[in-house]
């Protein structure tokens, strides 16, 4: 509360670095600041988990990082959490005097880039500005590859990242460096021109999701794509990545509202616990985490807690109207809530995507519950918990169904949403036709030629692709489907996240944090049986719609991925699914 | 000096026997370190903070149990606040009993609890007595012109 805003930090990153240290207990807020201080950081601290929102929205960019604990008497931990990602994009971290494994699980699939057990010490705070650089490469990373690798710099208020800071964090480069595409570019020691391509958050008012909302029921979700919506939106400013990122979420929002809706309605039809757990990609292990989560909440939820995520990610950034519009799956009558404090989203399901921001309270609370599964798009990939492999493997396994109805050609990633979509007509229909769409849709685009995807597919940052399924050109052949490097497991660090996805299979894709997001996504969405008919594949030649998928997310489809996933129904594509 | 040699010898001792007896541990170290001259109270602020915000949420503690139906759940929520404050500045044996109280309270164990809570404001006031007199050492020894040693 206290602390002017000062500019962006300055030459000597990580000093200066802008902390929001969020704690009702006072006694705690007064050592974090005291050792934030030590460590040369910024810190302004707040007692309210709803100040601290007002705080962050006066400010768009007046933090690098917040810091909050967990139980907080007027806003859940986790709540805040969310709300964070979701609208300003900005790395969260954890705290608790609770350290159990089931809380920090949470804390990992609501997006949190750490979780800090109390008491904590000094030693565990000077290292919080990892968070933000490492965010800051994914962007630089995503614009990048949107951009056909212009000169983008690292930096972005001139200065920020000194070419030793650069260097000695070479550990976090490793990943990437790896990357063919950025090995040069990240080499380069020539940070000094910063002028370039500063990627710049862009904040969907709820004008601009309007705006956007309306393209894109304009365009037809089964036909949508980032450059037809941007074209139609005639925004300036905005660009198709800005698009291509909102898109996703959206949808994944959709999803989840759709999954919602489903979970309460016929919560027996989903068997997300039979979900063939073999091989899935790492994108489910974000899956499962989540749905590991779930157990607690609900029965089968865990498939939604994709979906939670992405309403809760949709709605935070739109200030909780999209809620209501997104939610288009019919209202269901006995659906158990997903988690307890959901409140009834069916009310507004509404098969478009009516802003309906009356039941704006509603969309976040069920955004809220969800939440437990869901993976804040921003979060990297070290927050794939693996625990949930098993329900990652669910849905790859489930995406391997829908895989296998694809037409060889397409990549697998996408289709094997599609597919799933498709086989199961199985529960309620959902309604939310237009978000099935747009799911397939979306991955279409990401199908769209291998090449290109890879490429496109890093652009997307905060994409939650739910299929991060290993890209490989070579591998489209659907029949072979065999889990890629998923290392989605047990990927409690972003940086190893991100060398288990990068490594393997040395694509360039970058890792990606927000992706993991996508995965669950999807294996909600496969498991709510949406019974999609088989959507035709649009634009799947559309190189320029840029896979939201990360680049990254192709990479490290194991075999290991060891989500326990029951392989059931779904045979899923071992090679595409993993959740970065 | 001999009268701040031997408050120091006094300080060091105590402080040494707090540590030993559990009442405090590591936390309250980081504490002291984080002191400076910037600020040269801090691990008092810090601990005065600390005993206002105990004392309120015992209060809240004790009326909870008061009650005559009991909202675990509730009577849980202060307890891990507690155990969180307490953390901050290194009070172990309060943590500890708060561990065992919220076990009671999962169990819904009410005479557990009030056990628990008698347990509690016990080593609350322990710990705060002797905390209390390790800052009127310091206080003393600085004020005879020493300082406190690191």
């Amino acid at each position: 509360m206290e602390n002017g805003f000062s500019s962006p930090r300055s030459e000597s990153f990580p000093a200066g670095l802008r902390v929001l240290v969020v704690d009702d207990d006072p006694t705690w807020l007064k050592i974090l600041e005291k050792m934030l201080k030590k460590c040369a950081y910024e810190v302004t601290t707040c007692g309210l988990a709803r100040e601290a929102l007002n705080l962050l929205r006066e400010r768009k960019d007046g933090y690098d990082i917040v810091i909050s604990d967990v139980n907080m008497p007027d806003m859940d931990g986790f709540k805040l959490l969310e709300h964070v990602g979701l609208e300003m994009d900005l790395p969260v971290i954890m705290m608790s005097v609770d350290g159990e494994t089931s809380r920090v699980m949470k804390g990992v699939q609501h997006g949190a880039c750490d979780y800090l057990l109390k008491p904590i010490r000094m030693k565990e705070l000077r290292n919080i500005w990892q968070h933000v650089f490492r965010k800051k490469i994914h962007e630089i990373r995503d614009i990048d590859h949107h951009e056909s690798f212009e000169g983008i710099r690292l930096s972005r208020n001139g200065s920020e990242f000194s070419d030793d800071c650069i260097m000695f964090s070479g550990e976090d480069l490793t990943s990437f460096k790896k990357r063919k595409d950025f090995q040069n570019k990240y080499d380069e020691r020539d940070y000094g021109d910063h002028s370039s391509t500063k990627k710049h958050r862009v904040v969907w008012s709820v004008d601009l999701h309007q705006k956007f909302v309306k393209a894109v029921n304009q365009i037809g979700f089964d036909k949508v794509g980032p450059k037809k919506i941007l074209d139609l939106m005639n925004v300036p400013w905005l660009t198709r990545e800005n698009v291509a990122s909102h898109l996703q979420k959206y949808r994944l929002y959709l999803i989840r509202l759709q999954k919602e809706n489903d979970l309460k309605a016929s919560f027996g039809g989903i068997k997300h616990s039979d979900v063939p757990s073999e091989d899935t990609s790492g994108g489910f292990g974000l899956q499962s985490s989540i749905h590991t989560n779930q157990n607690d909440v609900a029965n089968d939820r865990d498939q939604f807690s994709g979906s939670n995520f992405y309403g809760q990610d949709l709605d935070a950034k739109n200030n909780e109207g999209y809620r209501e519009e997104i939610v288009s799956e019919p209202k269901p009558d006995s659906k158990k809530p997903l988690t307890a404090d959901v409140p009834d989203p069916q009310d507004t399901r509404s098969s478009q995507m009516s802003f309906d921001h009356s039941s704006a309270s509603l969309g976040s609370d069920v955004n809220y519950t969800e939440f437990d599964c869901s993976i804040p798009k921003q979060y990297p990939w070290s927050e794939c918990p693996e625990v949930q492999s098993k329900q990652e493997r669910k849905l790859l396994l489930q995406l391997e169904d829908g895989f296998s109805q694809q037409p060889p050609g397409v990549p697998q990633h996408y289709i094997e949403i599609d597919q799933l979509q498709s086989v199961r007509d199985t529960s309620s229909p959902i309604k939310d036709e237009p978000v099935l769409v747009e799911y397939k849709s979306r991955h279409e685009s990401h199908i769209s030629p291998k090449e290109t995807t890879i490429d496109n597919f890093s652009a997307q940052s905060k994409s939650l692709i739910a299929y991060h399924q290993s890209f490989e050109p070579s591998s489209t052949a659907i029949s072979s489907m065999k889990p890629q490097a998923v290392d989605l497991s047990c990927i409690t660090d972003l940086e190893s996240c991100q060398r288990n996805l990068i490594s393997p299979s040395d694509s360039t894709f970058p890792p990606f944090n927000e992706d993991l997001t996508v995965c669950w996504l999807q294996s909600d969405f496969l498991n709510k049986n949406f019974g999609l008919p088989n959507m035709e594949f649009a634009d799947y030649s559309d190189p320029s719609f840029i896979a939201d998928i990360p680049v990254h997310l192709y990479d490290t489809l194991t075999s290991d991925y060891e989500c326990p996933y029951d392989p059931t129904e779904y045979p899923i594509v071992d090679q595409g699914l993993f959740i970065v | 000096m001999d009268g701040v040699a031997q408050l120091q010898k006094q300080l060091v001792d105590y402080t040494a026997s707090l540590f030993q007896e559990g009442f405090l541990d590591e936390q309250f170290n980081q504490l002291q370190q984080l002191q400076d001259e910037s600020n040269p109270d801090f691990v008092v602020e810090v601990v005065s903070l600390f005993f206002e915000d105990s004392e309120r949420l015992l209060n809240e503690l004790a009326k909870a149990l008061e009650l005559k139906t009991i909202d675990f759940r509730k009577v849980d929520a202060h307890v891990h606040q507690f155990k969180g404050s307490s953390s901050s500045i290194g009070a172990q044996r309060v943590q500890k009993v708060c561990i065992a109280f919220r076990n009671y309270c999962e169990e819904q164990n009410i005479e557990g609890c009030l056990k628990c809570l008698q347990q509690v404001k016990h080593e609350y006031s322990l710990v705060k007595s002797k905390l209390e007199t390790l800052f009127k050492i310091e206080k003393q020894l600085i004020a005879a012109g020493g300082s406190i040693p690191t």
